[in-house]
């Protein structure tokens, strides 16, 4: 049937019908597929679209348009042939149906409907006329607009309200198309607001509510008009309409709110629709909320809506005290019952609404209540909403500085808290937040530390890949303010367990970077503050001895996927040593009672210190191979020391039982420089900051480690096998390498290999301490210009400078709630408030002329023709007098007209597609005022106009 | 305005598409599409309602109603009401209910082009134009009686179902 010749083609085409039923048949799956049956229909199609028979082809265009519409077929083919079916008669529906869905305002055939649509708008059959309109409405652009306006303005009066309705629906797109339209129709779109017909002025209203939304200044000067539709009107659509446009203009002029509010509350108490008390409402809340009659009786009706069976009417509720909330939080208040128990309704908009709500109630006062009430309802409700729950609470909690937290105590334990709720995968705001209360609320931040054990102790919390961002905080957290710790060996310990291994290796860099900042933490405290400082850790070692840690510790080498524990002979010998010291039950305990008694304490710190070396020794060892640069680097680091640590110090005093606090070695230099790099303190970074640092020369910043990963992708060996070398290596060299490697790490100079850095740069991430530390000695720090030297000075000089650079933020703390550091550019992205873009366009200005040229002539605007235009472009112009015109104006309708128009006429053309940029360039044409005129002068023009409307109102 | 005003079945095949601001084809499905992938995740007797500003942009609303095995969605801005489109929606389908006597979703997909004609007598350019469906019924018999005097000038109707596949 493929074949069918084409004398029978009429006889035997497929109908629309047909089509469906073989589109239907038709899958995917079956021989011959649906899009075989597609393209088949296709050819068919485009076949009899070049028949000659009208009904054959509109049959073709119709299941074109079938295919286009619903199966997104292209049909772009078929434009000319929808222009020469408008002609017939019997196809003119179809042909007009296809322009409207096929039709853009740049298809180029557009221009050739213009001569029948006109025809059509002029014909005497009602329904020809309606189809024209029909499909203006929706094709219309510039050109057609321009050349159609004539017959709409006739429509406009139009004997049948039918067509005369549609006429005027259909001038928003005209208007909007063709601004210069609005000075021949407005003045009869006006007229017919006072038709007795109610679809009229429903569709007068309807065009008014649309325009008013761009800039409504311009037509205050009608509200006279809608104040009249409001007080006599009963139908809902048009009070609904005239409502929304009240909305728009009381913000703009005081008066006219006491005008209105009292009308609109007899429309409320007096209605029974729904949409019409809710908008009465949402006008209520949302402009004229100081009217306190007029929001009890709008907040009686939200009761209602927020006491009713429908969904619908509790969702609107809750989102009409969420638009008064700002200004009446009572009204919330009043309510908070059901918007708590709108918490858990079964549907997820009331849901989000209710929160909403709930969260703009948030103050000082109540915030510790609202979060409690919010994480018991986070814990039982699905992974979405809670998220979205635990999400708001963040971003409320942490607005503007953590505003409303005052007990940043109780906020951290909050945030500890949340991070173990099963759902939770807020994990990046939450290590956000962790850091950032860390670095600037002083106060708090034992606390901070207190809470970031409890998270990295947990070795359940390892497994969960939502956490780990948590943990990269809370490890962060626990190495910067590790003087905090009450107990670092533990520390050292949860941030070297076996389970790390879970972690993804920037954080693990991270967790090995903490731990390395802990332990020289403790290696400090053992060299230079042995005396009450150091009886913590004293302590604390015995504590763990009895609560078994030496088991975990043994332990974990082995659960270490990198390691078997036993490679490396010298730390399992020590760790026997150590062993047999540590398990002496008396031995403990009598630490514990005796602390300050100098010679076994420092018997036990020694004890405690080789403890240590050896938890990092035989957990990272294996890592001294891992093939991640980041870890592998601080590996080597952390190890470097260790080593270091064991030949200088601990060598020699486990023989001779006595410790040497007087070496003046190396090692303990580096001790102390080390620490006092540490202990430097980090502050929050202005988030412009990146911006202020130039960057230096032959930095390349796009260049990435694409190469690091080529060279890595060769030698991925099995781990297991390349131990030996990673063994050899690391016990020849590291004494060396490592040193040399940490010295520069850890005097901040920081060499710059160029790929860390790169890596650095692009991770800064995990890289906070040094980082931070970074921007502030080898870039001038960002927030203190004066601060600026070059990076090769020694290094005591650098940790000095890096003190005075970082000294400003510190504050003292004076009031009870605890500081929170500021920057004072703002660390946020300041918003600043977009100056008001001119909003008003080209179809305001015309808006605004014609309603002053009808306080000042009122009949000349409706009667003045051009006797000389073409009766497609016979416009009704008031008798305008601009001979100036700007420049900018006359450019574009130059750029545009591309026909050869009158001057007069060209003048008068503004050029609008309806796209943003025409709109914002300003060009009105007023009489005899330049036509550039700003904002300023525009609302100063509105300033003598506005005193006109309570005359008009009373 | 009105947006878009779009008819699907449960299984997310677009039964009718009409947006009233031009959007390429390619667009309006992958729209529909976005919209079906959020319906379909309602549950029953929940409000009419979603957010749609991540679909739509900014000022987007969307009122939804099932009826049998179709979704009718209004997508619209603030410039309408929202009670007031599940209004019109309702005219809509009554209006086709009429039209059809009992509409069902085969009377949509079978007659497509009268579809979208009583669409248009409820809807013009975006914004509402007649909310009684008996007036509706009236206009669009009218249009038919057009459609059908002039088809009887044509030599030959075409006469469906007549062919086999």
């Amino acid at each position: 049937m493929s074949g069918t010749p084409s004398l029978m083609e009429s006889l035997f085409q497929r109908t629309l019908d047909d089509l469906i039923k073989g589109l239907r048949l038709h899958t995917p799956t079956t021989t011959p597929s649906l899009s075989a049956f597609i393209s088949k229909s296709l050819t068919e199609i485009r076949r009899e679209l070049t028949s000659t028979t009208a009904s054959t082809k509109s049959t073709a265009l119709l299941k074109l348009l079938y295919l286009h519409s619903l199966h997104s077929i292209s049909a772009s083919f078929a434009t000319f042939h929808v222009i020469e079916l408008s002609s017939s008669p019997a196809s003119k529906p179809l042909a007009y149906l296809a322009a409207s869905l096929l039709f853009d305002s740049t298809t180029d055939v557009l221009l050739l409907l213009t001569n029948q649509l006109r025809k059509d708008l002029n014909s005497t059959i009602t329904r020809e006329v309606s189809l024209a309109l029909n499909a203006l409405s929706v094709i219309a652009n510039q050109d057609l607009a321009r050349d159609l306006t004539g017959d709409l303005f006739v429509l406009l009066n139009s004997s049948k309200v039918f067509l005369r309705k549609k006429a005027i629906l259909c001038l928003i797109r005209v208007f909007d198309k063709y601004p210069d339209s609005v000075r021949v129709c407005f003045k009869r779109l006006v007229e017919n607001l006072e038709s007795r017909d109610e679809g009229v002025v429903s569709a007068v209203v309807g065009v008014f509510c649309e325009m008013a939304k761009v800039d409504p200044r311009a037509y205050l000067p009608l509200a006279p008009e809608f104040f009249r539709v409001l007080v006599e009107s009963r139908n809902n659509w048009i009070l609904i309409k005239v409502l929304k446009i009240f909305a728009r203009l009381v913000p703009l002029e005081g008066r006219l709110g006491k005008k209105v509010v009292e009308p609109i509350c007899e429309h409320l108490r007096r209605t029974g629709a729904k949409s019409l008390v809710f908008e009465c409402v949402r006008t209520i809340f949302g402009c004229l909320s100081e009217y306190d009659v007029a929001v009890n009786v709008a907040m009686e009706k939200v009761r209602e809506f927020l006491m009713d069976d429908d969904p619908n009417l509790r969702y609107l509720g809750l989102q009409a005290l969420s638009t008064v909330a700002p200004k009446h939080l009572w009204a919330i208040q009043e309510n908070k019952e059901f918007v708590i128990r709108a918490l858990s309704d079964a549907d997820v908009n009331i849901r989000f609404e209710a929160l909403t709500l709930l969260m703009a109630m948030v103050c000082e006062d109540n915030v510790v209540e609202i979060c409690r009430v919010l994480v018991t309802y986070a814990l039982k409700s699905d992974p979405e909403f809670c998220n979205e729950i635990l999400g708001s609470i963040l971003s409320v909690c942490s607005k503007n500085y953590y505003e409303v937290v005052v007990d940043f105590d109780w906020y951290i334990s909050l945030l500890g808290d949340m991070s173990r709720i099963v759902h939770c995968q807020k994990g990046e705001e939450i290590e956000d937040q962790l850091i950032d209360i860390g670095m600037r609320v002083r106060d708090v931040r034992s606390t901070l530390v207190r809470v970031s054990r409890q998270l990295l102790i947990d070795p359940a919390l390892l497994g969960n890949p939502f956490v780990h961002r948590i943990l990269c905080a809370a490890a962060w957290v626990s190495g910067e303010y590790v003087e905090f710790s009450k107990n670092p060996i533990e520390l050292i310990e949860a941030l070297l367990q076996p389970r790390t291994s879970l972690l993804p290796p920037l954080i693990r860099a991270v967790y090995i970077q903490s731990a390395f900042k802990v332990l020289a933490f403790c290696l400090h405290c053992f060299l230079f503050r042995k005396d009450v400082t150091f009886s913590f850790l004293l302590g604390s070692l015995s504590e763990e001895i009895t609560t078994g840690s030496s088991d975990r510790l043994r332990n974990a080498p082995s659960g270490d996927s990198d390691g078997d524990g036993s490679y490396y002979p010298r730390s399992t010998l020590e760790e026997t040593e150590y062993d047999i010291a540590g398990n002496g039950e008396a031995a403990g305990s009598s630490h514990v009672h005796t602390p300050l008694a100098s010679s076994k304490s420092t018997k036990s710190t020694g004890d405690s210190i080789r403890h240590i070396l050896n938890i990092v020794e035989t957990t990272l060892g294996p890592l001294s191979g891992s093939n991640d640069v980041e870890i592998l680097e601080r590996v080597r680091n952390i190890l470097g020391l260790v080593m270091m640590i064991k030949q200088e110090f601990l060598g020699t005093s486990s023989q001779e039982g006595d410790d040497n606090q007087g070496n003046n070695n190396n090692a303990s230099k580096i001790i102390n420089l080390m620490h006092e790099a540490f202990s430097e303190e980090l502050g929050p970074v202005s988030i412009s900051a990146q911006e202020k640092v130039p960057i230096p020369d032959g930095v390349v910043l796009k260049q990435d480690l694409e190469d690091l990963d080529l060279i890595y992708g060769d030698i991925k060996l099995p781990l297991s096998s390349s131990f030996s070398l990673v063994k050899r290596h690391s016990l020849e060299n590291d004494s060396i390498l490592t040193l040399e490697n940490y010295r520069k790490d850890e005097s901040e100079t920081e060499g710059k290999p160029t790929a860390l850095s790169e890596h650095r740069k692009r991770h800064g991430l995990y890289y906070l301490p040094l980082e931070r530390k970074e921007t502030s000695d080898d870039y001038p720090p960002a927030n203190d210009p004066t601060v600026q030297d070059n990076i090769n000075a020694d290094t005591e000089n650098l940790a000095k400078l890096t003190e005075q650079s970082l000294v400003f933020k510190k504050k003292a703390n004076t009031k009870p709630r605890p500081v929170v550091v500021k920057l004072d550019d703002g660390d946020s992205r300041s918003i600043l408030p977009k100056k008001q873009e001119p909003k008003d366009d080209l179809v305001s200005d015309a808006v605004r002329d014609v309603l002053r040229g009808n306080e000042a002539e009122p009949s000349s605007s409706s009667t003045a023709k051009e006797p000389d235009r073409a009766s497609s472009k016979r416009g009704k112009e008031k008798a305008l007098v601009d001979g100036s015109g700007d420049p900018l104006r006359i450019e574009s309708s130059r750029s545009r007209d591309k026909s050869s128009r009158s001057k007069h006429h060209r003048q008068n053309k503004e050029k609008k597609d309806g796209s943003p940029e025409t709109g914002k360039a300003k060009s009105s044409s007023r009489h005899g005022t330049r036509r550039s005129k700003n904002r300023a002068e525009g609302s100063a023009n509105i300033a003598v106009q506005s005193p006109v409307i309570p005359d008009f109102l009373l | 305005m009105i947006r878009a005003v779009i008819v699907m079945n449960d299984q997310g095949k677009p039964r009718l598409i009409k947006f009233y601001q031009y959007q390429t084809v390619e667009k309006q499905h992958e729209l529909i599409r976005s919209i079906y992938g959020v319906l379909c995740s309602r549950a029953e007797n929940v409000s009419n309602f979603i957010k749609v500003d991540s679909i739509f942009g900014p000022d987007a609303r969307l009122v939804y109603k099932t009826y049998a095995t179709l979704y009718f969605v209004f997508v619209f801005d603030s410039s309408e009401n929202e009670l007031a489109m599940l209004d019109l929606m309702q005219v809509f389908v009554e209006t086709l209910d009429k039209c059809f006597s009992n509409v069902c979703e085969l009377d949509i997909v079978f007659n497509f082009n009268k579809v979208h004609a009583i669409l248009d007598e409820i809807i013009l350019g975006g914004q509402v134009l007649e909310t009684s469906s008996s007036e509706v019924v009236k206009a669009v018999a009218e249009l038919s009686k057009l459609e059908r005097t002039s088809s009887s000038v044509m030599l030959i109707p075409s006469i469906p179902g007549w062919h086999g596949r």
